[in-house]
């Protein structure tokens, strides 16, 4: 009886001692995210990634959903940071201060911010080329518009949604060149009720097909009760519009993610920006819906295979402004700085900028 | 036969009716720890988790109180005003409005030195934000417009100008377009506490917190205002003046509300951007009627509804509940607290009767 309960004694303490070991080992990665995850949109390809991490052999993650920007943010980072935390990605933009701030506070800890601009020796940054899928489905709405009136419900009038509406115009206009773009802004990344009254106003002044930089399915749902097409965003929303969906420019963000937390393990990760785009699959198209036609769907699948390949550039010169201002001189292409700080919109939107 | 009878309590019940909130409270969390269970996650030791992280640590602390400061003073700004039964709900936009007018004075002056420039930007934010509040006051008076319409439209006309302001005339060329005004000097910036990130912009709140509890308890103006509250035609009958009285309310609350978008611009973001606008000034209206006007427990309920938010984000990373059970949570609370108002105003007796 006495021994048993010894060698029970000894296999508690080494199985005690096997989980601490591999708890030291484990690297214990955090999200925090600026909406609820839901089952589209933002926040939702972000957690797709997240739980791929989750299934790698010594990772074990966690989140925090529907963090607002501001005071609140610098809380939730210094929390993670306290918990022991070793990768923390913080996903929006507004997040950047705070990170920096929790970031100088504990410089052995990886920070990665997605699409801002300041770095630090122990944060980095990192984004997708969205506005070269945005192109892509540009060119499916401007085949399919009857009345050549494109509804755009955007979020904030800041560079990367401006470059993405402007991407996706000249997409638009390369098959169809009489097409314009309308802008609404909603002033909200989340907020499915304004969103969709924002679809509405856009389907009032006659837009056939409505495309969204926005969070929510809510546009989808607005343009399939009005019987026109849309174009969702961030994941494939063809479940919440059937009838609607042509398609959706994506985030496939676990290819960035596998990297970085590869990295960190062996020792090597270094803060840098990095800006992927579909030629390391970060960023990508969603099916194709039934209603586009075979010949719409081949010349997009070309073009594509032209950007992946470098052949072909989204932003490339004589690239007028809505005023008529020549912004791209013929034969340029406008550098990664210029793209990443474009305040104005191509010649076919309508709208203001602010 | 037995019957239950329900009696109005003719004496307060007084301090007991803590006994009663604090019964309201267990049983919410009771209800909370049950949802949690239905979720798969542990439900009584996810509640202890939550108690835990928001009070029992120095940091949470901490955070607690940072976050409890502009919810305490915007709950005390529409507090004065609700005492009068003057419904003044805009205190989110006369926050705006007093995170506007600091901005504006650390922008302008930005190389003053802070005993200077920090009184200013206090100045112009209780300007901006009682100004902000006075119109509502005045059309109240002489068009007898209801200031609940006209309070709450205000908060969105507030929002839009901060936004407009952020978005075009003060953004900062070297922010990449996005909407934020530059970074404030360190002259306009209410500096933190020692090495914590809590400002000194809570001795305002005590400040204040004390001066309203004088002004309600023991001068002539408190009592002025307890009674135009109760009946606003026996009060004029009586020769109070209640024109004056809901223009002094509106005005000093919304100063308030003001106060609390200065401290939230210089003190935790050192900046003015649109993430400022976090919904406090609809939740001090929870907070105002939760603490029955009362500006000490306004204190101790702005500090438990902030220590329930810092408690939920913990909640969130350690058991991956969802954001929304933090709204649930608060709302079990609100509704088993004002249910449980019932039993401090009745109490009950059970009667044998004689068949």
């Amino acid at each position: 009886m006495r021994k048993l309960s010894i060698i029970g004694v000894l296999l508690a303490s080494f199985v005690l001692c096997a989980t601490a070991f591999a708890q030291q080992k484990e690297l214990q990665v955090g999200f925090v995210y600026v909406s609820p995850i839901g089952n589209a949109g933002w926040s939702y390809a972000h957690d797709v990634a997240r739980k791929k991490l989750e299934a790698m052999d010594g990772v074990k993650t966690s989140y925090v959903e529907a963090v607002s920007e501001g005071p609140d943010a610098e809380r939730v980072f210094l929390n993670m940071a306290r918990k022991g935390y070793d990768v923390i990605f913080g996903t929006s933009f507004g997040y950047m201060d705070p990170m920096l701030k929790v970031a100088k506070q504990f410089p052995d800890i990886v920070f990665e911010h997605c699409s801002g601009f300041k770095l630090a020796k122990n944060l980095g940054t990192y984004f997708g080329r969205m506005y070269q899928a945005r192109y892509l489905s540009g060119m499916v709405a401007g085949a399919m518009t009857k009345s050549n009136i494109l509804g755009y419900v955007a979020a904030f009038p800041i560079p990367e949604v401006i470059r993405g509406i402007n991407a996706f115009a000249l997409g638009a206009q390369a098959v169809n060149p009489s097409a314009q773009v309308r802008v609404v802004w909603t002033k909200t990344w989340y907020d499915p009720a304004t969103e969709k009254e924002a679809a509405k106003s856009l389907l009032d002044v006659g837009a056939d097909v409505i495309a969204q930089h926005q969070d929510s399915p809510a546009a989808q749902e607005a343009a399939q009760e009005k019987g026109v097409y849309s174009i969702g965003y961030n994941s494939d929303m063809s479940t919440f519009a059937p009838k609607a969906h042509l398609t959706a420019p994506i985030w496939n963000w676990y290819p960035l993610y596998k990297q970085i937390i590869d990295e960190v393990r062996a020792g090597t990760w270094k803060s840098q920006s990095i800006w992927y785009g579909m030629k390391e699959g970060v960023v990508g198209l969603a099916p194709l819906g039934p209603m586009v036609p075979e010949s719409v769907r081949n010349q997009v699948e070309a073009k594509k295979e032209e950007i992946i390949a470098g052949k072909a550039e989204v932003f490339a010169g004589p690239i007028k402004d809505q005023n008529g201002k020549l912004q791209v001189p013929a034969g340029k292409v406008p550098t990664d700085e210029e793209l990443l700080n474009m305040k104005y919109f191509v010649h076919g939107v309508v709208g203001t900028l602010e | 036969m037995i019957r239950l009878r329900v009696h109005k309590r003719h004496e307060p019940l007084g301090w007991r009716s803590l006994f009663i909130v604090l019964g309201a409270i267990v049983l919410s969390f009771g209800i909370g720890s049950i949802f949690l269970a239905i979720q798969g996650k542990p439900g009584l030791q996810g509640m202890m988790l939550l108690i835990r992280s928001a009070f029992f640590s120095v940091w949470a602390l901490e955070d607690c109180l940072i976050k409890a400061v502009p919810i305490f003073l915007c709950s005390l700004g529409v507090a004065i005003a609700f005492r009068l039964q003057i419904w003044n709900i805009g205190a989110e936009g006369q926050y705006a409005l007093g995170a506007l007018g600091a901005t504006w004075a650390a922008l302008t002056f930005p190389t003053l030195p802070w005993y200077i420039l920090l009184p200013s930007m206090l100045l112009l934010a209780s300007i901006a934000s009682g100004l902000w509040a006075l119109i509502p006051g005045l059309l109240k008076i002489h068009l007898r417009a209801n200031e609940i319409i006209i309070t709450l439209m205000l908060n969105y006309i507030g929002i839009l100008l901060l936004d407009y302001l952020v978005y075009g005339p003060w953004k900062d060329p070297t922010s990449f377009g996005f909407p934020m005004t530059r970074e404030f000097s360190p002259g306009a910036i209410v500096g933190p506490i020692g090495s914590t990130r809590l400002n000194w912009g809570i001795l305002l709140c005590v400040a204040a917190g004390v001066a309203i509890w004088i002004l309600l308890k023991f001068t002539r103006l408190g009592f002025e205002l307890q009674a135009s509250g109760e009946n606003p035609r026996a009060a004029r009958y009586a020769g109070l003046r209640y024109d004056r009285l809901t223009i002094l309310v509106m005005v000093l609350g919304g100063a308030l509300s003001g106060w609390a978008g200065f401290l939230e611009a210089s003190g935790n973001l050192n900046r003015l951007q649109p993430s400022i606008i976090a919904g406090y000034g609809y939740t001090a209206i929870v907070v105002a009627w939760l603490a029955q006007l009362n500006p000490l427990s306004i204190a101790i309920a702005s500090f438990l509804l902030a220590g329930l938010r810092v408690g939920l984000e913990t909640l969130q990373l350690d058991l991956q509940v969802p954001a929304a059970f933090g709204q649930i949570m608060e709302g079990l609370i609100l509704l088993t607290v004002l249910a449980g108002r019932f039993f401090s105003d009745y109490r009950f007796a059970l009667r044998r009767r004689a068949a």
